[in-house]
């Protein structure tokens, strides 16, 4: 089976889940000898590296020529579309970003397509012109490169896997990862809903990442219920044991790692550590990651006068996060809304004990967790006070929740994936 | 005979490196020492060196009438000893005419006059050594950081034993009234105080160069005139300004140095003004009133407050989490540790921290490596987060530890302190004993009573708008 797969950022260029999503989920497709065309935006440039080399499941960066690797690149082409397509933003954040950005630059020899479509190097600020852009190359792959069914990965490339489908006539499935209410609450961009609806719509199946998306597409997007499915995310295996990284520090720590956004609900993990603080003097909290609202996570962390004990360490890239989970003793995400959420996966695969907002996608999957709802800041850091200070629990989450962990394999979601291709292209 | 006095401030902080979250409980090398040493080449290069020179021409050619007084921060020190010994050399030089006066403030530029801690006495303490060691005077007048001042900062500063304080002629304050005279301070009508004029300082120190200004080019005989032209009975032209006005804020080719050269010989010639150095005005003249200031006021920005330094969160935090390792400070003995300390204080880290980028904005970014204020925050708190780790260790190692683990722990940390005597400079190594037999003093000294009475009263007084005034 030849699947056309459209997505918008893959390693190491990776600012949120989707790209490690799309990782995980080709990997274990290529387990199971389905071949992926895969298609993502090359969006500024400095992304060459990408088609010769790719990122481990610790995200350190080997050659696909290692005998591991061989067999799944066997599986997958990959193809760069020049474009400005940028990943979580918002419309209205792109444009800033690209009003100010070197966005100038003319790489066409390197696009893949440059020569048909001749582009010119120079991306119009706007984030719906790149959307149909992409659609329309999409069109031109999509007869170029054989294939039974095509698979587009969130909205910004839901107009390309509609376009490929009027072009090729194969079934579209629309993997959706957030939807629009996950990143703006109920003050929805209602252009991006629309192509969200028009997606689904033109879709033979729609893949949610969890029971929460499903019901999310079911009651506001008015899908018809029997053409949505759930498919919970994995985690990607550690490749090799590295030795883990000590922390230097007397105090335990306490992580927050996302973007910081409404979305991750990053208020509340202040509020939480304000609380805990004041019983307990004696941990540290970070939080790692960037976004639009670090600036006023920097002053409440400063307005509630816990700046000595609360640390931003910025973003972190791959090797950074392991050490970050090797260093913290609990990891919370308190996202007030989370489709899936893979990072607490990630921190159980280094052992480390989670909180996560029953918000989230992953909390159907995860029995070893504790689980409280965003809002609840007394509960939080009642767990993280209890994490911290009862080896009884903690240990316990660290070690059940690395095994549970260890049973969430990407293989096993490729072959659910499989049977949901087959539910329509035999039917 | 009216009088001018100039007065330079001399200072340059030491700057933190990018100072990571994963550094904490590692690595303790908080100051970007190639930055630091940069910039003071840079500056010692343009301004320093330079203006030394011509102020040595100066004070040579008019045979003692020509004064001006210094004061010259202990970071500052500190950094042209190790890195720039010829600078030193120059001051000394100009202190050795006799026609140069040095001020006492706070060793490391700090905010320390703001808390009620004794920090602030001991670090006067140890700035009035070291000026003594370098440049054989002893201070009698003071200025604090930024020529801040309040009532009772005055106060705090006369049981020191000063005579005299220089602070801005902030407008807020003197209401109808001149800068041009001796005032005193409200609580101790002994402590004088020598007032900013600033509109004429500005004129030189901002306004120099400024194309778009209805005055430029500001010439001597303009600006002689201006002089002139000061109400009949003023009695004294204080022009106070960063030394770093000559060559670095105002570049050679704008002609400041030109300007410089040729005003003593102006001022003589076609005025009735003569130079006083501060200790003399506070001998020659006669205070005409009181000051009152309840609240703090400084030289910076529109507004002559502390908003530059203190006030938002970012900074009222950082602040606070500072002091909080006070009562640590006062049992800590090592030296590495003092200094560290010390430098951590210097108010240029909070100036970095400020958000208020749209009126002063310009000024604030001149000054300013980091690219926001939040970095700035982060970055020092990180920095203060590993150096409040190492001083509880080195408090928590030494007497009260079990005798068994004793010998082990003590090892452990002379072996670290002998490694970074070895590695720091000489200088450092010099300095020292200096601050450790101050740090045994400061406790001992009492403060009366009556302060403390006072104290509550002003506090009432500010009320909301000068809440970190204790």
């Amino acid at each position: 089976m030849r699947v056309l797969m459209f997505g918008w950022e893959f390693p190491p260029h990776i600012s949120g889940g989707l790209g490690t999503a799309c990782f995980g989920l080709t990997k274990g497709m290529a387990y199971h000898n389905m071949d992926v065309v895969f298609v993502v935006p090359k969006a500024f440039g400095d992304e060459d590296q990408r088609a010769v080399r790719i990122v481990s499941a610790d995200q350190q960066t080997i050659n696909i020529r290692d005998q591991s690797f061989q067999d799944y690149w066997k599986h997958l082409t990959y193809l760069e579309v020049s474009s400005g397509l940028v990943p979580y933003v918002s419309p209205e954040e792109y444009r800033r970003l690209t009003d100010s950005t070197e966005h100038d630059y003319t790489d066409i020899k390197e696009s893949v397509f440059a020569e048909t479509f001749n582009f010119t190097g120079s991306y119009g600020p706007d984030l719906f012109k790149e959307v149909s852009r992409y659609a329309l190359v999409a069109t031109k792959i999509a007869k170029e490169h054989w294939h039974d069914v095509i698979h587009a990965h969130d909205w910004l490339t839901f107009p390309a896997g509609v376009a490929a489908k009027m072009t090729s006539g194969k079934p579209l499935f629309v993997h959706v990862h957030a939807t629009e209410f996950d990143r703006s609450g109920e003050h929805i961009n209602q252009q991006v809903y629309e192509i969200e609806r028009m997606g689904m719509e033109y879709a033979d199946r729609v893949i949610a990442v969890s029971n929460r998306t499903r019901d999310v597409i079911i009651e506001r997007y008015g899908i018809a219920p029997e053409k949505v499915v759930t498919l919970h995310n994995a985690v990607i295996m550690g490749i090799t044991q590295r030795e883990r990284y000590q922390n230097p520090l007397d105090e335990k720590i306490v992580t927050f790692l996302g973007r910081i956004t409404f979305q991750k609900g990053p208020e509340y993990f202040v509020e939480a550590a304000k609380k805990v603080l004041d019983v307990d003097k004696n941990v540290r909290f970070v939080m790692a990651g960037s976004g639009d609202m670090w600036q006023r996570m920097v002053e409440l962390v400063a307005h509630r006068r816990i700046g000595n004990k609360f640390h931003f360490a910025g973003f972190l890239n791959g090797p950074e996060v392991k050490k970050m989970f090797d260093m913290s003793s609990v990891y919370v995400m308190p996202s007030v809304s989370e489709p899936f959420g893979i990072s607490p996966l990630e921190a159980m695969q280094s052992n480390v004990p989670v909180i996560i907002s029953r918000q989230s996608g992953v909390s159907e999957v995860l029995n070893h967790a504790i689980k409280v709802d965003f809002w609840d800041i007394d509960a939080m850091a009642d767990a993280i006070y209890a994490l911290l200070h009862y080896q009884g629990i903690s240990k316990m989450f660290a070690r059940m929740g690395h095994e549970e962990v260890e049973n969430l394999k990407w293989d096993n979601v490729a072959f659910k994936l499989r049977g949901i291709y087959q539910s329509v292209t035999n039917a | 005979m009216k009088k001018i006095c100039f007065y330079f401030q001399v200072h340059q902080p030491y700057r933190l490196r990018t100072y990571r979250f994963f550094d904490i409980g590692k690595k303790h090398d908080y100051f970007d020492d190639y930055a630091n040493r940069k910039i003071l080449v840079k500056v010692a290069e343009k301004c320093y060196l330079p203006t030394n020179q011509l102020l040595l021409e100066l004070i040579e050619k008019h045979q003692g009438k020509f004064k001006i007084c210094f004061s010259i921060t202990g970071t500052l020190l500190d950094q042209i000893e190790s890195y720039y010994p010829e600078v030193l050399k120059s001051f000394q030089r100009l202190a050795a005419t006799g026609c140069v006066e040095f001020l006492a403030e706070t060793y490391s530029h700090s905010l320390s006059a703001l808390r009620p801690e004794h920090e602030f006495e001991h670090q006067v303490h140890l700035h009035h050594k070291k000026i003594k060691e370098l440049f054989g005077q002893d201070p009698t007048i003071f200025r604090d950081t930024e020529l801040i001042y309040s009532d009772l900062i005055g106060e705090r500063v006369f049981r020191m034993g000063y005579k005299g304080i220089l602070t801005e002629g902030a407008k807020h304050v003197l209401g109808w009234k001149s800068p041009n005279y001796l005032y005193y301070n409200t609580i101790e009508p002994k402590m004088k105080l020598l007032l900013k004029n600033f509109r004429l300082s500005d004129d030189i120190a901002f306004r120099f160069s400024q194309k778009t200004w209805g005055d430029w080019p500001l010439t001597t005989e303009k600006y002689v005139h201006w002089l002139n032209q000061i109400g009949g009975q003023d009695e004294i032209v204080n022009l106070f300004m960063d030394y770093e006005t000559f060559g670095e804020h105002q570049w050679a080719e704008t002609g400041i140095f030109d300007f410089m050269r040729a005003l003593p010989d102006r001022i003589f010639s076609n005025s009735n003004f003569e130079f006083v150095t501060p200790s003399e005005a506070v001998e020659k003249l006669q205070p005409v009133a009181g000051m009152s200031t309840p609240f703090p006021i400084s030289w910076a920005d529109e507004e002559r407050d502390l908003t530059a330094w203190l006030g938002n969160d970012l900074q009222d935090d950082a602040f606070a989490a500072l002091y909080a390792l006070k009562p640590l400070i006062d049992k800590c003995k090592d030296p590495q540790i003092l200094k560290d300390w010390l430098y951590l204080q210097t108010s240029d880290h909070f100036y970095y921290m400020c958000t208020k980028f749209f009126s002063d904005g310009d000024v604030h970014m001149y000054f300013n490596h980091y690219s926001s204020p939040y970095e700035a925050y982060i970055n020092y708190m990180n920095v203060l987060a590993d150096f409040s780790i190492r001083l509880e260790k080195s408090v928590h190692l030494s007497p009260e530890l079990p005798a068994a683990e004793r010998p082990k722990a003590e090892a452990k940390l002379k072996k670290k302190v002998a490694a970074k005597k070895a590695a720091s400079s000489k200088p450092a190594a010099k300095k020292n004993p200096a601050k450790k037999t101050s740090v045994k003093k400061a406790p001992a000294k009492k403060t009366a009573p009556k302060k403390s009475v006072k104290k509550k009263v002003a506090k009432k007084v500010a009320g909301k708008t000068v809440p970190k005034l204790k």
